[in-house]
């Protein structure tokens, strides 16, 4: 910025204030943008290749009329929900354990390591054979992408824990469980809600990626279905509701964020 | 004329008698880190009697935070024993609190929960915790700051918290570490005075590390001077200035001036050698 435009800054700012739009116009004019252009070349192509958003409305609301797409939420969103919820219930012990406990630490590291650098996508066979094709298997699958970022956030977090806050704890006779309470799980909330935050993504894509395989239900089997069929339209229905549900859940989370930890907003506030 | 003026003269700086019956007994104890190499306590003994304040003053890292922590029963000792009260320290005692130079209050926790924090830990009734918190939230002068969040408070305010929560559960000995260190100077003055109050309406047997003489003429009815790394106790100086003590009126006594001196002559041979005597 020049000297000039820094001599008189209050009227400048106010100047651009009024030239430029807010952070929240921009984001609306672009994504209106793209859908325009996302119409008017779709509707150029040939309907097998490629749809666009007006007759992927339609697609949808006929989807909804007919009780098609709720039917295969439905069977996603509980393993999403089973699955992300067994991954928290494991993951967050197993993580707190792990961090408080070294002989516990070194007994599991070897097999986190290895499970999470795996691409787990390759285990989806033999998940299927153990387990077949119903909810079950998912559920497992979903389990498996989800449980590791918790895990490692969580243990991440509580070797965090400020040292002397643990002596503080020591000093007032704390038994081992009050410390988990008090202090080792409050201190790893920022950790742990990242963790489950970057679980969703995955879980997301677990999900899809288990329903492909064992096609019965599912957002997953309605993408397999309409991909089969070549209705481009009903295809792009589960890929918007998905997007949804990931953008969705996250937002929740960082409220959720906001609301139990406020002790956070810290560097916010000043 | 103020009593203060009158205690003059004296004869030198006298050495404390033996006090009858200690409540705090720290017998020739040595604590040596491995991984820094270097002992931090070389026989190191203190007896403190019941309901005294005894200031323990001494060069930066001459284990007098050791020494703390070893009487909290935070770390064990090498070599020695502490006892309070006839028994020997071995963990942390719930009739034993610690004010601590970080004051180490919980972010999570509001200013009152934070001052609950050892009675919820000792089990007390809520009817009980609650009756107590409100009791010493006021006698550190935090009323209306009960729902405050540490990062809300400035560092004296914290620092009154963790006196409180220190105080809450009701200790018969209360160690202080630095306490008010990291306060500027007005706020630390008035939270000497503050202490001073406290103490008088609940006399504490209290050994209290400070890194200022005049803060240890000023609270302390004993000095103790360590020696520098590794610390022992080099002399327990009896300060004999009558009480309720008016900082102010302390300050001005010769009492006050000559112990100080001593004292600060004593830091420098610990700190520089001889060379600076």
């Amino acid at each position: 910025m020049s000297v000039v435009a820094d001599q008189n800054r209050p009227g400048q700012r106010r100047r651009e204030g009024a030239g430029t739009p807010s952070p929240a116009m921009v984001r609306v004019l672009s994504v209106v943008v793209g859908l325009v252009a996302w119409e008017v070349y779709g509707r150029a192509v040939h309907s097998v290749i490629l749809t666009y958003p007006s007759a992927v409305v339609r697609a949808a609301y006929e989807l909804v009329r007919a009780g098609e797409l709720q039917f295969y939420l439905q069977s996603s969103v509980v393993v999403l929900v089973l699955g992300l919820a067994s991954a928290v219930a494991v993951g967050i012990p197993l993580g707190i354990l792990m961090g408080r406990r070294a002989i516990i630490e070194h007994a599991f590291d070897p097999y986190v390591n290895a499970l999470y650098a795996t691409p787990l996508v390759a285990a989806i066979p033999v998940i299927v054979v153990w387990f077949g094709f119903q909810t079950t298997a998912k559920v497992i699958l979903v389990f498996l992408f989800c449980v590791f970022p918790v895990l490692i956030n969580t243990f991440q977090g509580v070797k965090n824990t400020d040292a002397r806050l643990v002596e503080v704890a020591r000093s007032f006779c704390s038994s081992e469980w009050r410390l988990w309470r008090d202090l080792v799980l409050p201190s790893s909330v920022p950790f742990i809600l990242a963790g489950i935050r970057l679980a969703i993504g995955r879980g997301l894509v677990g999900m899809v990626v288990a329903e492909f395989y064992t096609t019965i239900t599912g957002l997953g089997y309605m993408i397999v279905q309409y991909a089969n069929s070549f209705r481009m339209d009903r295809l792009f229905v589960p890929i918007v509701v998905l997007m949804l549900m990931g953008v969705g859940l996250t937002g929740v989370l960082r409220r959720l964020e906001r609301r139990i930890a406020p002790w956070l907003q810290v560097p916010q506030e000043e | 004329m103020r009593a203060d003026d009158r205690i003059s003269p004296l004869p030198a700086v006298t050495p404390a008698p033996a006090p009858p019956q200690a409540m705090v007994v720290v017998d020739q104890v040595s604590k040596s880190f491995w991984r820094r190499g270097t002992a931090a306590l070389q026989t190191c003994s203190l007896q403190v009697p019941s309901n005294e304040i005894v200031c323990v003053i001494g060069p930066s890292g001459c284990g007098k935070t050791t020494l703390l922590r070893i009487v909290d029963g935070l770390i064990p000792v090498d070599s020695g024993r502490v006892l309070i009260n006839g028994i020997e320290v071995a963990a942390p005692r719930p009739d034993v609190a610690m004010v601590f130079q970080h004051v180490g209050l919980l972010p999570w926790k509001t200013a009152s929960d934070n001052v609950a924090y050892g009675l919820r830990l000792q089990g007390r009734s809520e009817r009980e915790v609650s009756d107590t918190i409100a009791r010493y939230i006021d006698l550190v002068g935090l009323r209306g700051f009960e729902s405050a969040y540490p990062y809300q408070l400035s560092g004296g305010m914290q620092q009154r918290v963790g006196l409180a929560r220190a105080l809450a559960v009701n200790p018969t000995v209360l160690l202080m570490d630095e306490p008010f260190g990291s306060l500027d100077a007005q706020t630390r003055e008035l939270m000497q005075e503050e202490l001073l109050r406290v103490w008088r309406s609940q006399p504490k047997t209290m050994i209290f590390v400070t890194h200022s003489i005049d803060e240890a003429i000023i609270l302390g009815g004993r000095v103790a001077l360590m020696t520098r790394r590794p610390g022992r106790i080099k002399e327990v100086i009896d300060v004999n200035l009558p009480r309720p003590r008016d900082p102010e009126a302390v300050r001005r006594s010769p009492r006050y001036l000559e112990m100080r001196e001593h004292i600060w002559h004593e830091l420098k041979v610990e700190v520089g050698g001889r060379a600076l005597s």
